[in-house]
């Protein structure tokens, strides 16, 4: 089989099926059980650290508010 | 030690430039190798001064955020924005009024020339000049870390300008591969690719070292941009150099396969360039202008996969009736057809983080210009899949309609987004209360939609019209009208788009002077940019 055919035929079939159910995986991990709470979490990281990184070591958790 | 090293290379380049002057076979090459000399020269004797100098004591910067680079990218981004859209302006004159290609300049600063200058410079100067700044400034502040990198961010920016240069001398004098978007000769390509691989380092050099648990989303957007970006350049510039001492270069794609290389990048560098990097300026800029979190955290997840998924497979739609199989066009016809529902997934999620403070659109001119950028780009995400359909392509294509759907998005969409982040930007990174002026922000907003709608307005009516003229035949089967019948016919409406131009430059002229007057007048948070605020 040319390399063309070969690559083609792996291109509509196994790999369509894979990129497809990647897909899939993300909108069924978004939608997770607890998924809520971590996501209002991170929402709100562009209103923390507006002016100076935060802390080196350890001292992250209290930084946040 | 790293300075000698520093001054080995530089030294070296500038020799082989003074060599490339010397033996160049075309004007574009020996006018980059001056100013390949000229910068190299200067590097050497910048750097040979401060070498063995004592070092300062300059005691670790992790506490405070690296935003020189990016108010640096602040300005660069007004500058090139003016240039870009003066360009733009004055071809659109050339169009209406032929004699504008003046004959002293022939070769030079005629249309054709001129065209690629306009669009790289409005693309790749303002709009990535926007995108460098931002997302340095958005990656700091959402990671919670400085920089990765040291200075590197500084030859990320000073290169990008330097490649803008050569891109731009280099149309004028004819140095062009004549790709779209891609015009750029050999190795203004490959100083390219060694700028952006520096700025995915510094990128996700600071990702890494995050001190936030989670990765925003906008730094996702961002992070395509930069991965897809890299991707498309350098598999559409695989070219063979005729000669090192000469631009002249000849692709290794063979015919229809360079075509669909050409549009695979055209469409992405719309796709990731002008969208993906844009959207991260959108999910970060709206919710701080706004005040309150994106709409659906969720739902801008899915916009990313559903986005990035799904662009890459659109480029064919360029290729419509051409010597491309028609599976391949379809393809990206029904690709095409399916990114409505990212696209309008990612606008209600923009628009809808607004849900509960609609009445800032009132008080706030600069949420207003956020939220009309939004609406923009839901507007060309709709137009332009309606366009890629092979029976509405067959009226569109080769027509201004294509000019007048670009210039919606890019006017609308990147440009609107651009100014809101830069009236957002401005005032943090010089440390002022608030704008100087923001009367000025609402001329600026009106001059520039209107301008829009101008342009927009008259490119549909010019484009079906001559869409409709070029294929118009009578009762024996010969066509009706000439070419240059069209061309005659087009006349107001060209002139209708110019104006539309002149509005909207004049409206960014009115945003250099409300900035430039931000940092000189406005009052100041504090005495010195340097200092960070102390911690309450």
């Amino acid at each position: 089989m040319e390399e063309y055919t070969l690559l083609r035929q792996f291109a509509d079939s196994w790999m369509l099926l894979m990129l497809f159910a990647f897909f899939i995986g993300v909108v069924v991990w978004v939608f997770r059980p607890g998924s809520s709470r971590v996501y209002r979490d991170t929402a709100d990281i562009p209103f923390r650290h507006d002016d100076k990184p935060a802390p080196a070591q350890g001292k992250a958790k209290e930084a946040r508010t | 030690m790293s300075n000698y090293l520093k001054l080995i290379a530089l030294g070296l380049v500038t020799l082989f430039a003074m060599m490339g002057i010397n033996y160049a076979r075309d004007l574009a090459y020996q006018v980059h190798a001056v100013i390949v000399m000229l910068v190299a020269g200067g590097l050497f004797l910048y750097t040979l001064r401060r070498t063995d100098e004592p070092a300062l004591a300059a005691g670790s910067l992790e506490h405070e955020y690296f935003d020189s680079v990016v108010r640096a990218g602040v300005i660069a981004t007004a500058f090139w924005g003016v240039v870009g859209f003066l360009a733009g302006t004055f071809i659109a004159f050339q169009l209406a009024f032929p004699a504008l290609n003046f004959d002293w300049a022939q070769g030079f600063a005629n249309f054709g020339r001129l065209r690629p200058l306009h669009t790289s410079a409005v693309i790749f100067a303002f709009g990535g000049n926007a995108l460098l700044a931002t997302s340095f400034y958005v990656v700091q502040r959402t990671s919670a870390a400085r920089l990765w990198g040291g200075n590197l961010a500084w030859f990320v920016f000073w290169g990008y300008q330097l490649f803008i240069v050569l891109a731009a001398t280099g149309y004028l004098l004819g140095g062009t591969q004549s790709k779209e978007y891609a015009e750029p000769e050999w190795y203004v390509d490959l100083w390219l690719t060694i700028v952006w691989v520096a700025y995915l380092a510094v990128f996700l050099g600071t990702l890494i070292k995050r001190k936030e648990p989670h990765i925003y989303v906008a730094n996702w957007f961002y992070l395509a941009f930069i991965v897809t970006v890299a991707m498309l350049h350098v598999v559409n510039n695989l070219t063979i150099p005729v000669s090192v001492w000469g631009s002249k270069s000849v692709i290794v794609w063979p015919g229809v396969q360079d075509a669909m290389v050409q549009w695979w990048y055209g469409h992405n560098a719309v796709g990731f360039f002008l969208t993906a990097g844009f959207l991260g300026m959108m999910y970060y800029f709206i919710p701080k202008q706004a005040e309150r979190p994106v709409f659906s955290y969720k739902l801008s997840i899915i916009h990313f996969w559903a986005l990035i998924f799904i662009y890459i497979w659109a480029g064919p739609h360029h290729l419509h009736y051409t010597a491309l199989p028609d599976w391949a066009s379809t393809l990206g016809m029904v690709f095409s057809i399916v990114l409505w529902m990212p696209s309008w997934g990612g606008m209600i999620n923009g628009l809808m983080t607004l849900s509960g403070a609609w009445d800032k659109l009132r008080t706030d001119p600069v949420i207003r210009m956020m939220v009309i950028s939004v609406g923009f780009y839901g507007m060309s995400t709709f137009e332009g899949p309606m366009m890629s359909i092979r029976a509405v392509n067959s009226l569109s294509h080769y027509t201004d309609w294509t000019i007048g759907h670009v210039h919606s998005g890019a006017l609308g969409w990147n440009g609107m987004i651009t100014f809101g982040a830069l009236y957002f930007l401005v005032p943090v990174l010089w440390k002022r209360e608030r704008l100087y002026s923001l009367q000025m922000v609402s001329w600026h907003f009106w001059l520039a939609t209107i301008g829009i709608v101008l342009y927009a307005a008259s490119m549909w009516v010019t484009g079906i019209m001559e869409g409709l003229m070029w294929r118009e035949v009578d009762a024996n089967g010969f066509l009706v009208n000439s070419f240059a019948d069209t061309v005659a016919a087009k006349f107001p409406m060209y002139v209708v788009r110019g104006l539309g131009g002149v509005m909207y430059v004049a409206g960014a002229v009115i945003m250099c002077y409300n900035l430039w007057m931000t940092v000189r007048r406005a009052p100041a948070k504090e005495a010195s940019l340097s200092v960070s605020v102390p911690a309450e």
